[in-house]
Formats: structure tokens, C-alpha cells, sequence
């Protein structure tokens, strides 16, 4: 038995609509086999991942808010991904992020207050995560060391970091000894849409960030370098464009959105620093960007398809007892079904009897 | 610091490095195929989950062994079925498959968290043993360390010194043309990623089985990972390989040194040492390995035979 694969010719628009769309379906069939094989009903999982959290007013809000972190980093990661480079340490920068614009939420406690904490809080964050995003892509242009390792290494070093942080110098005294910074002020708090509500505005960011992103990669010549550099990399160098200002460049936006989403999620949602800030979103962002298939409204769709998993994974976990875990293997499994479907796009795919070569 | 210290020390940089070796090893097989797997991690935590259940069920750390080495290979296999059946992008596959194996190690070790085993046992050689300062890191060490260096030596003659090896290495480096010459380039790769794939569920369940005989979630903690850069820092060669990943070792190793001692540095300084060390070895090799790279030709890039 050996697989066959035969180039199609041109560009397959309809099929590049349906590939996603079969690999959630061929995900959830094997989530909801391995959800029987745990023991537990699969259609009754369904409905608690993929149906419930659709049919309340609070869950929709919820949704929309752990879609939000989400969405923006994975538009950031498209550019590094579209240009074939490979930052895998968003969730990294997505923590440096949140720690450097959590500083100024820190020092203006308690403080006169002022209009001007909020965005400065965020441009922070953004800068935060640009900064911690050039290491790996100044190693990598000046000295050739792979991004793809020491990004993800960066990722460990910033939760130890933050770790440290809120266990030890910026630990509220008055906090019975829980390992948290003090609340923030509501001036360098994220205002709520929904009074009430959890709607906050990092949500609007997120929406102007996916207009912003679909303009710059369809309607400029960054854009379009972009694209090149990822498709054609012969062509691109023949047209003189300097790939090691566009890798500084493509880390500089996938940083800056990544660490705009962890200021946002650290204001916006939680409020303070706290050892953890994340359930993995700058992973779970990966797959996020591959389901979008790299287009910005792709990615919108997407982050909402994975914030269900995580809504779905916490209702799951109390009615079904189903570990957390789910959640991640879903993940795992939705991200390769992801790529598999992609080959169809490309390729006629032929099972042929026969010894493989 | 006596000598019985010191012994102490260098037994925990040399079970400390076992892990990184057998990861290493199996991954520098399949990278030298011209096959990326970043999945090293998720195969890992799997095999320390399974090869646990497993020990612990039957109460036998070898079935322990071997559960890791089936259960990493079974995600190696679903691997080579997506990067060389349907030529997926092998780093976003590597990417899916370690995040698929974290989330099923979760799974599948829930019923065993809190639970604890014996360890393996050590090698006793009478006289050899008890000779001062070295006897114990020579000839007192658990069988898997022994294991690990054969392993090595085995991988560096197949492939230095085999017709097996060297076609392994020639689709590595260049698979057109091995594919012209008739080579079965994908049963090829397929077998090494398994290779790759027995080998980090072993590192896996060597970790729960010998080095903290009990399963923990996420208890690999991007070793994995440090094992992928460790076959960069080995320039994909079987001995360096063994050099880095003793350093690596004694990097971890002084960690936990350091705390119990009492350095007045934060825990979590000295827990991001590996990592940083990790980066700083990546620096260090590309400013002093000025010839460019050794990483096998093909590595990375997709194959779709022709017919």
C-alpha cells in the first residue's frame, strides 16, 4: 500500500474553503472516539463542547473574550508563517507582554490615576513583545541559529520569570500571602462593553487588528513581499527584496500582537499578575492560524472554532468529569487534521497497492 | 566537599544527561534522514505516562520500558504517515504531534499522578563498584545509562560504517537523486522516524521510571526540546552528541546542586538555566562553526516522488 500524490493544476478556491471545514469535522470524529474510549457518551460531548456554550448570552461573551487573545495572536504569527519562518514562543511574548504592560498597572496603583495609564499600559505590552520576539530573529538573521528552538525556549525563561515576579518583588503585601500582584486601578483597567458583563475592549482591538491585517497583507507591497518571500523565495531574491529585514519585521508583528493580547488579557480580563496568564493561547494560536489557512478572516473564524474548545473543555470537565487535557489532544488532533486536509488543496491523493517507495 | 559528594554530584550529571542522550540519538537518526521531527517533546511525555501506567500495572520497570518505546513510536508512525504519506510541513506536524502528546500524556497518566515505584536498580560489579570518587559513576549506574552509550556506539557505526547507513544518509542528503538511484526514499524515512519515535519514548519513561520514579503532568519539561538543539549542537555527529548532553547534564544537575546548597540566586533563576544554557550553546556553535552548516541536505523540505 503506498499514497500517491499528484499535483493539481491552479488554484482549488473551493476546496480551500472545504479543507478546514473537513478537518474539524474529521477532528471531532476522532475527539469523540477518543472521548468513547475514555468511557463517556461522545454525542453528549459534542453537545457540551460545541453546542451549549452557542446557546447563552454570558457563554457568547465568553467566547468572544478567549477568542480574542487568540485571533490577535495567531494574525501575527500568519505573517511569520506566510514568510516560512517558524516563531513558536508567542506564548512567550504573549507573557512578556502582559508583564511589562502589567508593570505600569502595578506602579500607578493607588496612585492620582490618569486617561493616559491605559494606552500607555498597552503600548507597553505591544513593545514588550516586539522586544522579547527580536531575540530569536536577531540570532537567527545575524547568526544563522535556528528561531525555532530558541523561541521556544524563551517561552520557559518568560514563565519563570513572571513566576518570579509575582512570588517575590511585585507580590501584594497586603494578600495573605497569595502569590498575586495588587488589583489595578480602573484607569489601567480594560473598560467593559456590557455593563455587567465580560465584554471588554481588547475584543475591539482584536476586530480593528484583523481589518488592519487583511488591508496590509492584500493591499500593500510589505504585504505582498510577504507572500512572495513565503511562495516564490528564489523569485524574492532575484527582486532584490532583503529577507533579514523582512524576518526582523515579521517577529516585530507577530511580538507586538502577541504581547498586546497578554497586556489586554492581563487588563482586560484578569485584572493583576498572577503566576499564570495563559492556558496556552500562544500555542493553541498556532493551530488557530493554520485553521484560518494564514488569511485574516480565516483566523477570526477560527479563533472562534478553538475558544469553544476551551469554554467547551471547562463545561466538559464538571459534567462529564473529562480532564482538561481533552481540550489540548483536541488541539493536537484539529491542527494535524488541519494539514492533512491542506494536502487535497494541492495534490490528487491516490491509495495504489503496491510496495512503497 | 568530600569525595562521596563529588561522586554524588557527578552520578546526577550523568542520570541528568541519560534522558537528553537517548532523545538525541534517536532524533539525529531521523534528522539525518532529512526528516524533521519536532514532536520530540510530546513523544517524551507519552512514553513517561505510558511507560508509568504500564510499569506500574505490571510491576516491572523493562514492560514499563517497552510501553514508552511502543507508545512513542506509535505517534511517530502517525507522524510519518502525515510528513511522508501526504507531505505535510514537517515543523507544524512536529508542532501538532507535541502538542497531541502533552495533551494525551494528561490522559492518559490521570489515573497514576501521586502515585510512586521503586526505581530501576544500579549495576554492582564487586571490587569495581566501591572503587573511590569514580566506581559508582563507571560501573554503579542503572542499566539505561549503559543502554544509552551502546546505543550510541551502534548509531555511529551504522552510520559511518553500514551500506544501510549510508543510504540512510544519502536521503537525507539528497533525495532526488537517492529516489533516481532507486532507493526506497519514504520506507526509508518511515523507519527512521520510527526509530526516532522508539527512542524518545524510552528518554520518556526513563524519566518516570528511573530519574523521578513517579509520573507527573508536563514532567519532561521541554527536555524534548533540548534534545532537538542538542543534535544541532552535535552537528548531527553520535559522539558530540554525548559531549553536549553531559554538559547539558551538569547545567541541570548544578541547578538542583545550587538550591539544596542554598544560593541566595531565586529558584526560578536556576530552574531557566537549561534553557538559557541552551540558547547560549546555539550562539556559541554559530560564531565559532564558521564553515557554514553540517545539517543533512534535505533536511526540512517536503518529497513528492515522480514517477
Amino acid at each position: 500500500m503506498r499514497i500517491d500524490l499528484e499535483p493539481r493544476r491552479g488554484r482549488q478556491a473551493r476546496l480551500e474553503v472545504l479543507a478546514p471545514i473537513a478537518a474539524l469535522a474529521l477532528a471531532m470524529a476522532i475527539g469523540g472516539l477518543v472521548i468513547a474510549l475514555l468511557g463517556k457518551p461522545p454525542l453528549r460531548a459534542f453537545e457540551v463542547y460545541f453546542v451549549e456554550p452557542l446557546t447563552q448570552g454570558w457563554s457568547l461573551q465568553e467566547l468572544a473574550v478567549k477568542a480574542s487573545p487568540l485571533v490577535l495572536i495567531a494574525l501575527g504569527l500568519s505573517f511569520c508563517f506566510r514568510a516560512n519562518l517558524w516563531n513558536i514562543g508567542a506564548e512567550g511574548q504573549f507573557i512578556i507582554g502582559g508583564l511589562i504592560g502589567g508593570w505600569l498597572g502595578i506602579a500607578t496603583q493607588g496612585g492620582e490615576g490618569g486617561r493616559w495609564i491605559l494606552p500607555a499600559m498597552l503600548l507597553l505590552g505591544a513593545l514588550g513583545g516586539l522586544a522579547y520576539a527580536m531575540i530569536p530573529a536577531v540570532l537567527r538573521v545575524w547568526l544563522g541559529v535556528s528561531e525555532i528552538l530558541t523561541s521556544l525556549m524563551l517561552v520557559y525563561v518568560a514563565e519563570l520569570t513572571l513566576d518570579y515576579m509575582v512570588r517575590g518583588p511585585w507580590r501584594d503585601p497586603k494578600g495573605f500571602n497569595f502569590p498575586v500582584t495588587v488589583n489595578f486601578d480602573e484607569d489601567a483597567t480594560l473598560p467593559l462593553l456590557v455593563e455587567g458583563g465580560r465584554l471588554h475592549f481588547g475584543v475591539v482591538l482584536t476586530l480593528l487588528a484583523v481589518v488592519g491585517a487583511a488591508i496590509v497583507l492584500s493591499r500593500t507591497l510589505f504585504g505582498f513581499k510577504v507572500r512572495l518571500v513565503g511562495n516564490a523565495p528564489r523569485a524574492a531574491r532575484f527582486a532584490g527584496f532583503d529577507d533579514r529585514r523582512l524576518t526582523l519585521a515579521v517577529f516585530a508583528i507577530s511580538g507586538a500582537a502577541a504581547g498586546l493580547a497578554g497586556i489586554s488579557e492581563v487588563s482586560g480580563q484578569i485584572g493583576q499578575l498572577q503566576p499564570s496568564i495563559s492556558p496556552g493561547y500562544g500555542f493553541t494560536a498556532i493551530t488557530v492560524a493554520f485553521l484560518g489557512r494564514l488569511s485574516p478572516f480565516g483566523i477570526l473564524l477560527a479563533g472562534l472554532v478553538l475558544a469553544l474548545t476551551y469554554i467547551g473543555g471547562e463545561a466538559a470537565q464538571i459534567d462529564l468529569k473529562l480532564p482538561l487535557d481533552m481540550t489540548k489532544a483536541f488541539q493536537g488532533i484539529l491542527l494535524m487534521c488541519v494539514l492533512a486536509a491542506d494536502v487535497f488543496t494541492r495534490y490528487h491523493v491516490r491509495l495504489v497497492s503496491g510496495r512503497g517507495r | 566537599m568530600n569525595s562521596d559528594t563529588i561522586q554524588f554530584v557527578l552520578i546526577s550529571v550523568v542520570t541528568a544527561a541519560t534522558p537528553l542522550i537517548i532523545a538525541a540519538i534517536g532524533e539525529l537518526v531521523v534528522e539525518r534522514s532529512g526528516i524533521l521531527n519536532l514532536g520530540v517533546e510530546g513523544m517524551m511525555i507519552v512514553g513517561a505516562a505510558i511507560g508509568f501506567a504500564a510499569a506500574y500495572e505490571s510491576n516491572s520497570t523493562l514492560i514499563g520500558a517497552l510501553a514508552g518505546i511502543a507508545a512513542g513510536m506509535a505517534l511517530a508512525g502517525l507522524f510519518a504517515c502525515l510528513v511522508i504519506g501526504l507531505a505535510t510541513n514537517q515543523v507544524a506536524t512536529g508542532l501538532a504531534l507535541t502538542i497531541l502528546g502533552v495533551g494525551l500524556s494528561g490522559l492518559a497518566g490521570a489515573p497514576f499522578v501521586g502515585l510512586k515505584r521503586e526505581g530501576a536498580g544500579q549495576l554492582h560489579l564487586p571490587g569495581l563498584s566501591e572503587i573511590p570518587l569514580v566506581g559508582k559513576v563507571l560501573f554503579g549506574e542503572d542499566l539505561f545509562v549503559y543502554f544509552a552509550l551502546a546505543l550510541v556506539g551502534v548509531v555511529a557505526w551504522f552510520l559511518a560504517r553500514t551500506r544501510a547507513g549510508l543510504t540512510l544518509r544519502a536521503v537525507g542528503d539528497n533525495h532526488a537523486s537517492a529516489h533516481a538511484l532507486g532507493i526506497p526514499v519514504r520506507r526509508v524515512r518511515f523507519l527512521a522516524t520510527l526509530f526516532g519515535g522508539g527512542c524518545a519514548g524510552l528518554a520518556g519513561a526513563y524519566i518516570s521510571l528511573v530519574y523521578t520514579p513517579f509520573w507527573s503532568p508536563g514532567m519532561t519539561a521541554g527536555r524534548g526540546w533540548i534534545a532537538l538543539a542538542l543534535v544541532v549542537f552535535a552537528s548531527w555527529r553520535p559522539w558530540r552528541l554525548v559531549a553536549g548532553a553531559l554538559l547539558f547534564g551538569g547545567a541541570t544537575a548544578g541547578q538542583l546542586h545550587a538550591q539544596l546548597l542554598g544560593l541566595p540566586l531565586p529558584a526560578q533563576a536556576m530552574s531557566a538555566v537549561p534553557y538559557l544554557a541552551t540558547i547560549a550553546a546555539l550562539v556559541a556553535l554559530s560564531i565559532w562553526d564558521r564553515r557554514g552548516t553540517a545539517a543533512p541536505a534535505a533536511l526540512g523540505t517536503p518529497f513528492v516522488p515522480d514517477r
